[in-house]
């Protein structure tokens, strides 16, 4: 296999690799982890023409300058990004021709929080439990940094791209709403805070991370804290101290803090793409039952 | 949607939970791990991840579910037609631990706090079979169930920097054990030489809920030598059938 490789020029303030995530290990303690924007690495890949479930790179608030050894063919979506090919500007959301030695800057985002390149056959990176998606304890690595030795597959066929009718459509960026059915510990809130909860707007913390979306301020409540019970991304947990927690791709298996919502999975996409001191507020989804 | 011994209800739309409603007779972990076990079983096909907590538990999908009647009706029927009396057959594995004072930082302040001594603590603690409730909190962390009621003691005031991988520790009722370094607020008695997680095997643990863990004490050599015999791959980690 003819492999190409990336330099990592400078690592860019928070940029792992991420695929769509482990599965069939949760009994074990791990996370599922993969992309926090599943619809941007989806169509990231699709673009590309790449399998669904290729390695990206996950880059947060301000990106990476790589230099590619080899040829390859690049796309860019999630947040809008400054993206710089040898000092020129380009799009994002379309295939962009790489050639041996050139340099391609990811600088920082006018909007969203979340950006992912995808490359022609996926990044080539270490494989712990099915999985290229960095997690730190679980992978050497879990982000990428100067050192950091990342691959490609140079010898991909540069088929001429048939997905050129896919469209990135970026309006959820700017959506401020994130649809959230009741979570199982919903109904033990007072009536008041139920509604509250769906009214109020929220600033996101500088706190937040892949394990947790947090939030300025407290939610007065009087819950008690439940026995240890299932949580996916996702769960909106009510900590006693009024901080509200959104769990992440990295969130653990279970939790002794009331659920009180739960995102959709379109909510999930929209949240994952705020960044610190953006305001969001919850609006309320029903089950179909 | 309600059945007698059950309630189920759809976690956002990837998920399904269980509540398990027979709370008042506190339910067994047996029975939940039975339950566990049975629908990760039967639901093999559909690729899902199946976590079981205290009294409830949640089966995931790997993408959205797209008819959420039809997954009720299947997992309802399974729940009701289980026979609970056809019980696991859980292993039990014996697990080295040295409790050295070099790996045992909260023996001695156990000890004293509790006005008994090292070796009553140590035989105290291996004496007990342990049940694996739950992996969790970090990839294999242990937490165990059966911590002998003289070792009951809170966590740490302020949890450590570090715990050395393969440490053993106890937590209120229970008792842990840290599969990799990591910062953690549990009073560590001791420490096994054994591998409790290894990313590059699959599964990465040879341990699963419902299994069940007893201690025996080796020295500082024992423990260097096991650790040898770890590393190169030929020590065999002895276990057994509960019922067998």
């Amino acid at each position: 296999m003819k492999t190409g490789k990336i330099s990592i020029i400078t690592p860019g303030i928070f940029s792992t690799i991420q695929d769509s995530g482990r599965f069939g290990f949760k009994k074990y303690g791990v996370p599922v982890s993969g992309a926090m924007d599943h619809y941007a690495f989806r169509m990231v890949n699709l673009i590309l023409g790449n399998q669904q479930d290729h390695a990206v790179m996950e880059i947060t608030m301000a990106g990476p300058v790589l230099q590619f050894s080899k040829s390859t063919r690049i796309c860019f979506c999630g947040g809008d990004f400054d993206l710089q090919l040898n000092d020129l500007k380009v799009a994002p959301n379309e295939v962009i021709q790489i050639q041996e030695n050139d340099i391609f800057k990811i600088g920082r985002s006018k909007q969203g929080f979340r950006g992912y390149l995808g490359i022609s056959g996926g990044f080539q990176s270490e494989t712990v439990l099915n999985s290229k998606s960095m997690y730190e304890g679980l992978t050497d690595e879990f982000r990428l940094s100067k050192n950091t030795s990342l691959a490609f597959n140079a010898e991909n066929p540069s088929f001429e791209n048939n997905y050129s009718s896919v469209r990135f459509d970026d309006r959820y960026l700017a959506d401020k709403y994130i649809p959230a059915y009741p979570g199982p510990e919903f109904s033990k809130l007072s009536k008041f805070q139920q509604l509250k909860i769906y009214e109020t707007e929220f600033s996101l913390a500088a706190s937040s991370n892949r394990m947790a979306i947090q939030f300025e301020g407290n939610f007065e409540n009087d819950l008690k804290g439940i026995s240890s019970a299932p949580v996916i991304p996702g769960t909106v947990q009510l900590i006693p101290s009024g901080k509200l927690f959104v769990l992440g791709k990295d969130c653990q298996t279970t939790g002794g803090y009331p659920r009180v919502l739960q995102l959709s999975e379109y909510a999930f996409h929209v949240i994952a793409q705020k960044a610190p001191a953006n305001l969001i507020q919850f609006k309320r989804l029903d089950y179909k039952n | 949607m309600q059945d007698k011994f059950f309630e189920i209800s759809q976690l956002g739309e990837k998920a399904i939970l269980i509540d398990f409603l027979e709370k008042e007779k506190k339910l067994e972990l047996e029975t939940i791990l039975f339950y566990r076990n049975l629908l990760e079983d039967k639901l093999f096909e559909s690729k899902v991840d199946v976590i079981s907590a205290f009294d409830s538990i949640s089966i995931i999908y790997h993408t959205t579910i797209e008819n959420v009647y039809n997954e009720f009706s299947v997992i309802k029927l399974l729940l009701s037609k289980a026979n609970i009396d056809k019980k696991n057959d859980y292993k039990i594995f014996q697990v080295p631990v040295c409790y050295h004072q070099e790996f045992a930082h909260d023996l001695s302040e156990i000890a004293s706090a509790k006005g008994i001594t090292e070796s009553e603590i140590m035989a105290a603690h291996c004496s007990a079979i342990y049940q694996i409730n739950l992996i969790g909190f970090l990839p294999g962390f242990l937490y165990m169930k059966g911590l002998d009621k003289r070792l009951h003691f809170p966590r740490k005031k302020t949890p450590r920097k570090l715990v050395e991988k393969g440490s053993v520790g106890i937590a209120e009722n229970q008792c842990g054990i840290y599969p990799n370094n990591s910062p953690g607020g549990w009073q560590i008695l001791g420490r096994s030489p054994l591998i409790f997680f290894d990313k590059n095997c699959v599964p990465p643990t040879p341990f699963s809920a419902g299994d069940k863990i007893q201690f025996y004490k080796v020295t500082k050599t024992e423990f260097h030598k096991i650790e040898k015999s770890v590393s190169s791959n030929d020590f065999i980690l002895k276990w057994e059938y509960e019922n067998r």
